[in-house]
């Protein structure tokens, strides 16, 4: 790259803490990993405007992340809040306006090649030729990453192998199921065996069983030491694969930890009650919570709200007693301990957003009415 | 993971990975021809439709001044007709690629920034070579003949190549501009449509309106046909007076060079910049 531009990002000027209130107000505690770790992702105030027509999208607003080695780092938000682009920054495809960012120590921009030779990508979308049979995509994969005709085909067999596809091997991708063609993509990042593995939003739109075999081959490759850097909008499955998540909204990392960490932040129990008539959902709410709707989570479909629980179990009886009183019938009532959902809410302000189709029941689910 | 199988540095030689990552990517375009043998179908379908439709249904109507055979007249122009239209459906592979976002996963892997691009040209070479084989044998069988020497044979046969190669450039080019392949479509025809037929391919230039002529007389696809017409010995009665008529192999390979050299460095630094 030319060195004018290489200046302008060294001579960017000091980020700006963030400016933008949060919704709810509510801070989010970051912790970034412990200093003297080796880090496999350092990204520091990345900024990344987009023009749509006459109107600008500020699709980044200073990211800072840093992925300690062979560990998982989880990057959760919702659509558009700015996961994919960093993603797309850090595995050179996309400019940042500012900022910078280096992967095991080579730079984003000036040092392009040397992140390509030692990153492995899979997108959102599965990105195989579909006219082309499993095992020449891998193949041609390997080939471009530098391997020689042997060492491709090779490569090619053991990734079918170890991603279930040898039976379908050569046949072409067109005839394969939404889940094949997810672990082909995901084969396909590690066939120049990448140091780091970015995987973007990798079982979007997958269903239940795929994405249980998704997740377990991407244990396997963590498993094996590959350091991994995954954006998902599913809570659970931050749950289920990241060491670490950070929660990204607007442009910018508003939270980080551990599942536990961030639940814990969010302190106390919820009460969760199930009405059985529809109507009644919003007198129940009344009876169950005085305090801001922020806190309160109604999934009108099931009929199941959600709100603080101060005082525990007493709190439980005594609403049990109110809604009795209040003469409104319920089908289910408990305590239980915050869930990520709960996090992403109160730090947020709004739920996880959910694709159709993921069977978890999050498509109706409304913000506390107001 | 074997010692060997760890990615080289990708500084290596940068040359000699240019030339193999473009012959991976020229292989894996040559794979899908016969999974998606519609499309080559499709392809030779047309050139002979339009064979057919100007030796038969127009022929008759359109005289040669001297009395030559206008099927022999006819296919020089065919051949050049479909190789330009082939840029076209490069044009539309190229922006299913991005679309589809393998583009994406060529871009982030340490793979020379050219390969994709001269792939494609490459394919699209050894892939319109076998396109015009087909054609000439149809040529052949509707009475198409060639009146000169082996070497003029070729030469003509090198010309048209080199063609395809340059209009090749042209058509990736354009497909990394279009936002969805039904674009690159329109996008296509709209421009190679005109440049066939505001040509010398199918009728004489002179009946044209004044003020098109000279674009007739010094479209590429012209000069090509006037060419080849020439080293083929097919009747070429429409070269009047002035440069394009007097050198039309020239004409055709200056052509070429400028189509590569303008339209080769814009489609790789578009490809660079792709989704910036």
């Amino acid at each position: 790259m030319s060195t004018h531009l290489r200046e302008a990002i060294l001579d960017a000027p000091p980020l700006e803490p963030p400016t933008k209130p949060n919704p709810n107000g509510f801070v989010g505690v970051i912790r970034e990993p412990a200093p003297g770790k080796p880090l496999a992702v350092v990204a520091e105030g990345l900024v990344k405007t987009y023009t749509v027509g006459k109107s600008t999208v500020q699709a980044l607003d200073g990211i800072n992340l840093t992925v300690e080695e062979g560990t998982v780092l989880g990057l959760l938000g919702p659509n558009g809040a700015g996961k994919t682009t960093t993603v797309r920054i850090l595995a050179t495809l996309l400019r940042p306006d500012a900022g910078r960012a280096t992967i095991m120590g080579h730079d984003v921009v000036t040092e392009a090649d040397a992140v390509r030779s030692i990153i492995g990508l899979s997108g959102q979308y599965a990105a195989v030729d579909e006219h082309l049979t499993g095992r020449e995509n891998l193949y041609m994969f390997g080939r471009l990453y530098q391997l020689s005709r042997n060492d491709a085909k090779r490569r090619a067999k053991e990734l079918l192998e170890q991603f279930a596809l040898t039976d379908a091997a050569d046949r072409v991708v067109k005839t394969y199921s939404g889940g094949m063609r997810r672990r082909l993509d995901l084969a396909g990042a590690l066939a120049g065996h990448p140091r780091l593995l970015v995987l973007d939003e990798p079982t979007t739109g997958l269903d239940p069983r795929s994405r249980i075999a998704m997740w377990d081959a991407i244990r396997d490759r963590v498993r094996e030491g590959t350091t991994l850097l995954l954006t998902t909008q599913y809570l659970e499955e931050a749950d289920e694969l990241a060491h670490s998540i950070a929660v990204v909204d607007q442009g910018r990392i508003i939270a980080r930890g551990t599942a536990d960490e961030l639940k814990s932040d969010i302190g106390g129990e919820r009460i969760e009650v199930v009405v059985t008539a529809h109507e009644q959902i919003d007198a129940a709410r009344h009876v169950l919570w005085n305090g801001p709707d922020a806190d309160v989570t109604i999934d009108l479909h099931t009929r199941r709200i959600t709100v603080p629980a101060h005082g525990g179990a007493a709190r439980l009886a005594e609403v049990i007693r109110e809604l009795a009183d209040a003469s409104i019938p319920i089908d289910d009532i408990g305590l239980r301990r915050p869930t990520l959902d709960d996090v992403f809410l109160t730090l947020t302000g709004h739920v996880a957003e959910q694709t159709e189709g993921n069977g978890n029941g999050y498509l109706d689910e409304t913000r506390g009415q107001s | 993971m074997s010692a060997i199988a760890t990615p080289r540095a990708a500084s290596a030689n940068s040359f000699r990975q240019a030339v193999s990552d473009g012959l991976v990517v020229a292989w894996r375009n040559l794979k899908r021809v016969p999974r998606i043998p519609e499309l080559a179908i499709f392809a030779i379908i047309q050139s002979i439709m339009f064979v057919l439709l100007f030796a038969f249904v127009f022929g008759g109507a359109i005289p040669l001044p001297d009395g030559g055979s206008y099927r022999e007249f006819l296919m020089p122009g065919i051949f050049a007709q479909t190789v330009a239209f082939a840029s076209a459906i490069t044009a539309i592979g190229m922006t299913e690629d991005v679309k589809k976002g393998i583009i994406d996963r060529f871009r982030s892997m340490p793979m020379s920034r050219s390969a994709v691009l001269s792939g494609r040209a490459i394919f699209d070479l050894v892939y319109q070579s076998f396109i015009v084989l087909v054609l000439m044998i149809s040529g052949f069988a509707v009475g198409w003949r060639v009146h000169g020497t082996v070497l003029e044979f070729f030469a003509g046969v090198g010309l048209l190549l080199l063609f395809t190669f340059a209009m090749s450039w042209v058509g990736i080019w354009m497909g990394l501009y279009m936002k969805t392949v039904e674009t690159a479509q329109q996008m296509g025809f709209t421009i190679i449509f005109p440049l066939t037929f505001v040509s010398n391919v199918f009728v004489p230039p002179e009946t044209m309106p004044s003020w098109l002529q000279p674009v007739a007389k010094w479209n590429p696809v012209s000069t090509l046909t006037a060419a080849t017409r020439d080293l083929w010995g097919n009747p070429n009665p429409y070269a009047s007076q002035g440069f394009p008529a007097e050198h039309p192999a020239l004409l055709t390979i200056i052509w070429i060079v400028i189509m590569v050299a303008i339209f080769g460095p814009l489609g790789v630094r578009k490809y660079r910049s792709l989704s910036n």
